[in-house]
């Protein structure tokens, strides 16, 4: 137990230039199924998400949030559908995309430490039979760094806590490099700590002009920490900016009828809002 | 009785016995702990025989039976410790057992009848002269004998235990609340195993015996969902590949326990092929069936989406099809009456809205 | 010592088996893939029988390609059994396991009865006679080993990624499917090169437990792969000259027997993940924790009558507690041992190190208790109990840290004082 607040170091603001031209959007998806064997998991979603923001996804479970992202990063396959990354296909546009898949999909107890996971976001990088320069480790180290685990580099992965591999992977994802970011319930089961320091990385992130779009689990705090929001059940009930499209209607419609006590959490949560959505 | 019916009948017994036992097996996904199982009782049998002498049958499923015991014990050992996943627990328990009783065999018993071949893979037409005598009456084969009252003990086993070994199969937890103790089923299932592994030996052999814990049960597995269907059939399957086996290796001349296998083997093949309900033909017709089902109702939907006339040319991009699945799709609709052409390009007609509007509410109530 | 020449040849063919098998074995420990070499070694047989069908010749190359595409073969057909039907994996490949064998069996005895059938050739593939090892065959052991490890090599990296996170190593771009079909594909290759060594039934063991061994001792993939080659590599010349020189012991089994040793010493013993380690720390905690209770105890009983002259009688302690007079016992051994207390006739009370001993126990379990009460909001009754579940776990840095956060609090919830950190005493 440390009572002391762990310090994110705050990178240096280095702005990277916008994506592409003004208008296109970060992510463009029409018509997007994706069924598996003989029954649909998404059907028929559009959406255009904006740039530079910070976009939850939201819906109850087995709604498809994680097989959108996976739709868009094409590791499953699509029944039809159109996805557009900055305007060019997703081939095309692969190294400015950066993916924190979620935590249990991988099995921890792995022979490796925090350093060797960070250096897997660089693989891409490092290209066929050439092994991690030294250079390669400290852009790894840094990475570490930013997320405050610098001192853990060489910890093996199964002796951290779960904030730690949680950060261990949006690490992973920052050495990357991307312009876009697709994550998969980055909160789910982090202590305050790390969830506190999340949230200064995404925001961060924000500043840089980077964009995130985030799979997240917890209806108490989508206002607080997001822009947009992209409402989900099976099809797109909503997608649009915090103020305008996180309302208890279409709350209503993404959760179906169990809905009584978190529509009174959520109208609760909305007179409490702060006037500038999106923190500060 | 004539050999050949000693042998079918020998075969039938064995393979029943295991398609009971495998089926639990398949179910819970142990089908390679019983793979074990049939290598590690070695050592029981070795031992066994040296204590007593000879190869009286009773010894020597005490020994294998108390062999499976220690295998799962000693799998459970190692994966509890949690420095060893499960399959690696079995991987190296198994081998070292089955190298323990090899060892054994080779120093101890090497002189005596009790040789490698015949224990990796039995020998069953010798089943009808290997005989039973007691007192100085000649019973008849032994093997029938033994394989018979192995069947019968696993046949009281899945009737007394039935209820409890599906919940315990299904959902170890409600089990466990209900009151009686999975742990205590799965050490009863293993033992039932071992037994059924040795009586099969002398028959099938130890590798063979796997082919029928497994291939049956997985067979019947793709052809019903029923647990009491799914045994009948599974001890169906395995008859037929006794029987089915023992022909084709008369005609063939050859090993009749590895036909028995083959035969098992071309019955799943068959059955993970065209089973009505879950092989893969039926499945690739689900597929194809409701693709086209979706593939309509989605440009549908897209037609409905953009409002006005939709050119041609824009539809194969966006949708990602090719060419010519697109124009399947369209002549589809376009006979329906539920989409119309104008100049270059498609628009939904009303009779096509309608039709979108009951599908997707039935939809929509059986989703949400 | 003198060796024959077939127990050289033997001796070279186990430790390139035993290198090679647990290099790739560590890859399919780690992906859960133990059993697969399993099913491998016995769909072979079938490619073994075929391959002797069509060429008439027992040399070994064209077994092994018979052998190879066998096992792929197999692999794809478990593979895709999985991937397309409601099978399981485990069930898939029983099945394959057993049917490939099945048929290689029937092929066996039709071979039998051909005129020029000199099967027995063909019977190693089984059983693993490493005694029927000739040069050719080391010849080719050698040369496909060192193209495996030079794979091994050239796509470490990318093989770590296969075994750790796929689906990330799909979203950059790498080609995950066609890594695993290589892998797979090496894993055949020295499947089948152990074949002869030690049989089918054993391969399972080369490959694994030399790696189950080695994870025990580390926690780099790199060095695990170096181990378990090692480990590998060892146990089986350790097995062939054992085999070699004791008669009646068939290679396979021995070597076997050597390597499974090995992974029980390992699990015992080795420094981070042994098992006789972590109960010997269980049990040094233990100890720490009963030592901290009787101190505290005999603190708090001396506290509250502010008195710690008298020495406190064995049945009122063992009330405290509950404990029986042998536990009480076994917690005040080591105290008085230490200097901490002293037992006169039927009591026990703190000497005065003891007390400054027991003060710095009451001194963290009261801070822990106010951190419980303030920040987790605990009402006072519960506390007691949760500090105690846990403070035994801070270590003095801890509590230093804390009162610090805390503001330096005078008292606890139940409002006795807290003593002063040790060094300060000292000062005062």
């Amino acid at each position: 137990m440390n009572p002391k607040p762990q310090i994110i170091k705050v990178p240096e603001r280095e702005e990277i230039s916008p994506a592409a031209a003004p208008g296109v959007p970060a992510i463009e998806v029409h018509d997007l199924t994706v069924a598996y064997r003989t029954q649909p998991v998404l059907w028929d979603v559009d959406l255009a998400l904006p740039e530079g923001k910070l976009i939850a996804i939201v819906g109850p479970n087995g709604a498809g949030k994680s097989t959108l992202l996976k739709a868009i990063l094409g590791l499953v396959p699509a029944v039809t559908g159109w996805v557009q990354i900055f305007g060019e296909t997703y081939a095309k546009r692969r190294s400015w995309v950066g993916y924190v898949p979620q935590r249990e999909s991988v099995d921890w107890d792995f022979p490796t430490s925090a350093l060797d996971v960070v250096t897997m976001g660089l693989y891409g990088r490092i290209g066929w039979l050439r092994r991690p320069s030294k250079h390669h480790r400290e852009t790894a180290l840094s990475c570490l760094d930013k997320v405050g685990m610098r001192d853990l580099a060489h910890r093996q992965i199964s002796q951290l806590s779960g904030g730690q591999q949680q950060r261990v992977f949006l690490a992973r994802a920052l050495a990357q490099d991307a312009r876009l970011y697709l994550m998969d319930e980055p909160f789910a089961g982090v202590d305050a700590t790390t969830e506190r320091a999340i949230l200064t990385l995404l925001k961060d992130l924000r500043a840089s002009g980077r964009t995130v779009v985030a799979v997240h689990h917890d209806l108490q705090t989508v206002a607080e920490y997001f822009d947009h929001v992209v409402l989900l059940n099976l099809r797109l009930v909503a997608s649009g900016p915090i103020s305008t499209t996180f309302n208890a209607d279409n709350l209503q419609r993404t959760y179906g009828g169990k809905l009584t006590v978190l529509t009174q959490a959520t109208e609760a949560l909305l007179q409490k809002r702060p006037l500038e959505s999106g923190g500060e | 009785m004539s050999p050949t019916l000693v042998i079918l009948l020998v075969g039938s017994c064995v393979a029943a016995s295991c398609a009971l036992i495998g089926s639990f097996l398949v179910l819970r996904k142990m089908a390679l702990l019983g793979d074990a199982i049939s290598h590690a009782v070695l050592p029981g049998i070795v031992i066994a025989f040296l204590i007593t002498g000879d190869r009286a049958a009773l010894p020597m499923v005490l020994g294998a039976g108390a062999l499976g015991v220690i295998t799962v014990m000693l799998v459970e050992l190692f994966n509890r410790s949690r420095r060893l996943k499960e399959d690696a627990s079995i991987g190296v328990v198994f081998p070292a057992l089955f190298s323990l009783g090899v060892i054994l065999i080779s120093r101890y018993a090497a002189q005596v009848d009790l040789d490698l071949d015949c224990v990796l893979y039995g020998e069953i037409a010798y089943a009808p002269w290997d005989t039973l005598t007691l007192g100085g009456t000649d019973l008849g084969p032994k093997a029938l004998w033994v394989n018979g009252s192995v069947l019968l003990l696993v046949l009281l086993f899945v009737l007394i235990f039935f209820k409890e070994l599906k919940i315990s199969t299904f959902d170890a937890g409600l089990a466990a609340s209900l009151g009686f103790s999975p742990v205590l089923i799965h050490y009863l299932l293993m033992s039932m195993v071992s037994v059924t592994v040795v009586g099969a030996f002398e028959s099938v052999g130890a590798i063979l015996v796997v082919a029928m814990l497994v291939v049956p049960p997985a067979t019947a597995y793709l052809l019903t969902d029923r647990l009491g269907t799914m045994l009948g059939l599974a001890v169906g399957v395995g008859v037929a590949s006794a029987l089915g086996g023992y022909g084709l290796a008369r005609a063939w001349d050859a090993s009749i326990a590895g036909a028995m296998a083959m035969v098992a083997g071309l019955l799943f093949l068959a059955a993970l092929l065209f089973s009505p309900s879950h092989g893969l033909l039926a499945r690739l017709l689900q597929l194809w069936r409701m693709g086209r089902r979706l593939s309509g109702q989605l440009l549908l939907l897209h037609l409905r989406k953009e409002g006005e006339v939709v050119p041609v040319s824009t539809l194969e991009r966006r949708f990602g099809w090719t060419a010519p699945r697109l124009r399947r799709v369209l002549s589809g609709l376009l006979r329906s009456g539920w989409v119309e052409r104008e100049g270059e390009g498609l628009r939904l007609t009303p009779r096509g809205a309608e039709v979108l509007e009951t599908t997707g509410r039935a939809q929509l109530a059986h989703k949400l | 010592m003198e060796l024959t020449f077939t127990a050289r040849n033997v001796l070279i063919g186990a430790t390139l088996l035993g290198a090679l098998g647990g290099t790739l074995g560590s890859f399919a420990l780690l992906r859960r893939q133990s059993l697969l070499g399993d099913a491998l070694a016995h769909a072979a047989l079938p490619g073994v029988c075929i391959a002797y069908l069509i060429t008439g010749t027992k040399s070994p190359l064209p077994l092994f390609a018979g052998a190879l595409v066998a096992g792929l073969i197999g692999s794809l057909l478990i593979l895709a059994t999985v991937r397309w039907s409601r099978i399981k994996e485990d069930s898939a490949i029983g099945i394959v396991l057993s049917v490939f064998f099945g048929v290689g069996i029937v092929l066996l005895t039709f071979i039998q009865k051909l005129p020029a059938g000199n099967q027995s050739g063909l019977d190693k593939y089984l059983f693993g006679q490493a005694a029927t090892l000739v040069e050719d065959d080391l010849k080719v052991m050698a040369v496909l080993g060192a193209v495996v490890v030079a794979f091994v090599v050239a796509f470490y990296k990318e093989f770590k990624l296969l075994s750790f996170d796929p689906g990330f190593g799909s979203s950059l771009g790498l080609p995950m499917r066609r890594l695993e079909v290589l892998l797979t594909l090496l894993l055949v290759v020295v499947v089948v090169v152990g074949l002869q060594t030690v049989g089918v039934v054993l391969i399972v063991a080369t490959l694994i437990t030399p790696a189950a061994a080695a994870r025990q001792w580390t926690d780099r993939l790199g060095a695990m792969l170096l181990l378990s080659a090692g480990i590998g590599a060892a146990s089986g010349a350790v097995g062939s000259l054992a085999s070699a020189s004791l008669s009646r012991l068939p290679t396979g089994p021995v070597i076997v027997l050597v390597s499974s040793s090995v992974l029980i010493v390992s699990l015992l013993l080795a420094p981070q993940r042994g098992i006789l380690w972590a109960r010997v720390r269980e049990r040094q905690a233990a100890e720490r924790i009963r030592r901290e209770n009787l101190l505290k105890d005999l603190y708090l009983l001396g506290e509250r009558k502010a008195d710690w002259a008298t020495a406190l009688t064995w049945p009122h302690l063992m009330g405290v507690r509950g404990q029986t007079g042998r536990e009480l016992s076994r917690s005040a051994r080591p105290l008085i041992a230490d200097g901490l207390a002293e037992q006169i006739g039927d009591t026990l009370r703190l000497t005065p190190a003891g007390r400054k001993e027991a003060e710095q126990v009451v001194r963290k379990h009261r801070i822990w208790e106010v951190y419980l009460n303030r920040r987790l909001e605990l009402p006072s009754d519960h506390v007691h109990r949760d500090a105690e579940a846990m403070e035994h776990t801070l270590s003095e840095l801890a509590v230093a840290e804390l009162e610090e956060a805390l503001g330096f609090p005078e008292s606890d919830p139940h409002g006795s004082p807290i003593p002063p950190r040790r060094s300060q005493r000292a000062a005062s």
